[in-house]
């Protein structure tokens, strides 16, 4: 098989794997600081798919244009989930946060599919079918799109974490709970503006995979294994973890479809999920917890 | 005269010996309806097809009405696209007093169903399901008007090489691309033995099996691609259909033609997504004879019913399931299962919609009389193109360019 095809492949693969690193990051950084596991991620995902597609058919922005007010949906969904439903199940076990988040997960599939029924549901932009082409290399414009978009959506979030004073807050309550308390951070606002900040990810990974892929409102259980996939093997907690996970899973799937078989893409990326449980549990980037 | 209880006990039984052997019956009006339980994908990865196989039930009555067929009272089973579920509906449907079953689009989910009606003896009425062994279990209440894998093949093969005559246009090579689930599997394990006994002009150069869920197929593409074929040979489901060609135009490969052997490329959503880079394909399917009269009844009663959605296979063969069982009921002129059964057994319904001679089945319960079609995509509308005395319009090929649309 000529070279230039594991080139297009890979290409590809990073390209998407991007814009999953952005959905996975808002898992992480969700689980980093509130230490909750969010089971409806990819539910939440389909529903920012959703608000993209009506917003679209409204209004004929770009979904890259959309994807601003769109994160901005999800932060105040996110905010509201966490403040009024998470909040009272921080210190529950964790089987009543599971319990709890499953059915957050279901209530929105089953709206989702009352709302918009079950049919695969698409947009159509300018570029929707354009590619760009350098020698043998042939690369979907959409995604290079919604790839630079996740890329600058990461970044700003890298740099809120670092250089803001409600980002130093935030990390202040991942690193010590207790601490935060005493210092006098309102724990319980943070904690909600920071599930707000992971589900703006997501708002923003599904405005740009809008642009990439149509949507249906089962897909996203599909969306919620990947995204565990992707923070487990970059390390869960660790943003920088999840867009390497996002990046890796990218190309293994692109690359174990090409070289084996396509129908196998998945097992490729759990194989790979596998090795880095036995080798290096915390994940890629994550930290070991002591004890 | 004392009246103990082994008295009357003994004039009860004696009751029941008089009435049993007495000329005079009594007279039982036969059942004005049939209660039939309609197992479909509703909700699940299927929903779509579910869902659309459904809407058929809106105008079926009226049709039956007209052809002096009496009215069945449809009861809802939903298989969540899911095996376990359909078994278990079919089941519940038994349970609440279904006296026949007709469903259920997927061969897995039918296979299933197939096992508690036989177990029930409940007769099944399949709509839509293609995998072989369905019919071939010795199965006495099982029956199937939905042509098998190795029909479907054997008379895309046939129509194909009509295609091809007809057009002047063959291709040399075609990678095979098959979704990866029962169906697909199934058109697959027949593919290459069907295959043999035809003179086709291409060979195939790779098969490409993938996920029946799969978010992006750019990979599939790119590797058929690379292998220069002429052709694409696919059995597809909708969303995969429309992901594969939006990357055959991202990826700048226009086939000389798709050759599609199953579902989607055909489908009213396909069509309306892709606007006129939909068009071209043509689709091997089990379909409708339009020059039949009910078929031209069945079109004109859907699309008063439907006017933004065009007839297709799931229509036709969810109504010829349950025609199938209006028929049977007005035959058997009773609810009981096993009559049922043998007036199914029995069906010769002439006046019917899907290509050939009509419904009828064989000893193992399948109706291997049937014929499938060659329907080309033009113009946003699907046409049939072969074969010649069930078609209304000529092939074309090869496809246009997509960047020449």
């Amino acid at each position: 098989m000529p070279i230039e095809i594991y080139l297009n492949v890979a290409a590809s693969g990073l390209l998407t794997g991007l814009v999953y690193g952005l959905m996975a990051l808002g898992l992480s950084v969700i689980f980093g600081v509130v230490r909750v596991v969010n089971f409806a991620h990819g539910e939440m995902m389909t529903l920012a798919m959703y608000v993209t597609l009506v917003l679209f058919s409204a209004l004929k922005l770009d979904p890259l244009v959309l994807l601003v007010p769109i994160a901005a949906v999800l932060f105040v969904f996110g905010y509201l989930l966490q403040a009024g439903l998470i909040n009272p199940f921080i210190n529950r076990p964790e089987h009543s946060q599971f319990m709890l988040l499953v059915a957050i997960a279901l209530i929105l599939v089953n709206a989702q599919l009352i709302v918009f029924g079950p049919d695969a549901q698409g947009i159509r932009t300018s570029y929707s079918f354009d590619s760009f082409q350098a020698g043998p290399l042939i690369v979907d414009a959409s995604k290079v799109y919604a790839a630079l978009a996740a890329l600058v959506v990461a970044a700003a979030l890298f740099a809120f974490f670092r250089f803001s004073l409600l980002g130093k807050s935030i990390r202040a309550c991942a690193d010590n709970y207790h601490g935060a308390l005493v210092v006098g951070l309102n724990v319980k606002h943070l904690y909600a503006l920071t599930f707000g900040i992971g589900a703006a990810c997501v708002g923003a990974a599904g405005a740009m995979l809008m642009a990439v892929t149509d949507v249906t409102p089962t897909i996203g259980p599909a969306y919620t294994l990947l995204a565990f996939v992707i923070v487990i093997t970059g390390g869960l907690g660790s943003m920088a973890g999840a867009l390497l996970g996002g990046l890796l899973i990218g190309l293994t799937e692109a690359l174990g479809g090409v070289l084996f078989t396509p129908s196998a893409k998945s097992m490729f990326a759990f194989g790979l999920l596998v090795l880095v449980l036995l080798f290096r549990p915390q994940g890629i980037l994550g930290r070991k917890v002591a004890g | 005269m004392s009246f103990d209880r082994r008295k009357f006990n003994q004039a009860l039984a004696a009751a029941g010996a008089l009435s049993a052997i007495s000329p005079v019956g009594i007279v039982r009006a036969q059942p004005k309806t049939l209660k039939v339980g309609l197992l479909l994908p509703r909700s699940g990865i299927q929903a779509g097809i579910g869902q659309d196989c459904y809407r058929v039930v809106a105008i079926t009555n009226g049709l039956l009405a007209g052809l002096g067929l009496p009215a069945l009272e449809i009861m809802n089973g939903d298989t969540e696209s899911n095996v376990d579920v359909a078994r278990s509906r079919a089941e519940r449907l038994i349970g609440e007093g279904a006296q026949l079953l007709v469903g259920a689009f997927d061969s897995g989910q039918t296979t299933a169903i197939a096992q508690v009606a036989e177990q029930r003896g409940i007769p099944l009425v399949i709509n839509i399901a293609a995998a072989p062994p369905i019919t071939e279990q010795g199965y006495k209440f099982v029956f199937r008007n939905f042509p098998t894998a190795p029909m479907i093949l054997g008379d895309a093969f046939a129509n194909q090489l009509e295609v091809f005559a007809s057009t002047g246009v063959s291709p040399k090579s075609v990678v095979f691309m098959h979704v990866n689930d029962t169906f697909g599997q199934a058109m697959q394990k027949g593919f290459t033995g069907v295959m043999s006994k035809f003179t086709m002009p291409y060979k195939v150069v790779e098969t490409i099996a993938y996920d029946p869920a799969a978010r992006d197929l750019s990979v599939e593409v790119a590797k058929a691609k690379a292998t220069g074929a002429e052709a694409l040979v696919m059995v597809s489901r909708l969303n995969d259909a429309i992901l594969i060609t939006r990357e055959l135009v991202k990826q700048r490969w226009s086939p000389q033609a798709v050759l599609s052997m199953g579902p989607g490329w055909y489908e009213d959503q396909y069509l309306k997504t892709l606007g006129k880079l939909g068009d071209g394909p043509i689709s091997f399917v089990p379909w409708y004879d339009p020059n039949k009269k009910l078929a031209q009844q069945l079109e004109a009663a859907h699309h008063k019913a439907y006017p933004e959605i065009s007839l297709n296979t799931n229509h036709v063969y969810t109504f010829e399931a349950l025609l199938v069982a209006a028929d049977a009921f007005k035959r058997a002129g009773s609810t009981d299962p096993k009559a049922l059964a043998d007036a199914i057994r029995a069906t010769d319904i002439k006046n019917n919609v899907s290509p050939g001679p009509g419904i009828l089945f064989n000893a193992k319960g399948q109706n291997d009389k049937l014929k499938n079609s060659a329907i080309q995509n033009r113009r946003g509308k699907p046409v049939t193109v072969a074969p010649k005395d069930a078609a209304n319009a000529k092939p074309e090929l090869p496809m246009t360019p997509y960047d020449k649309r």
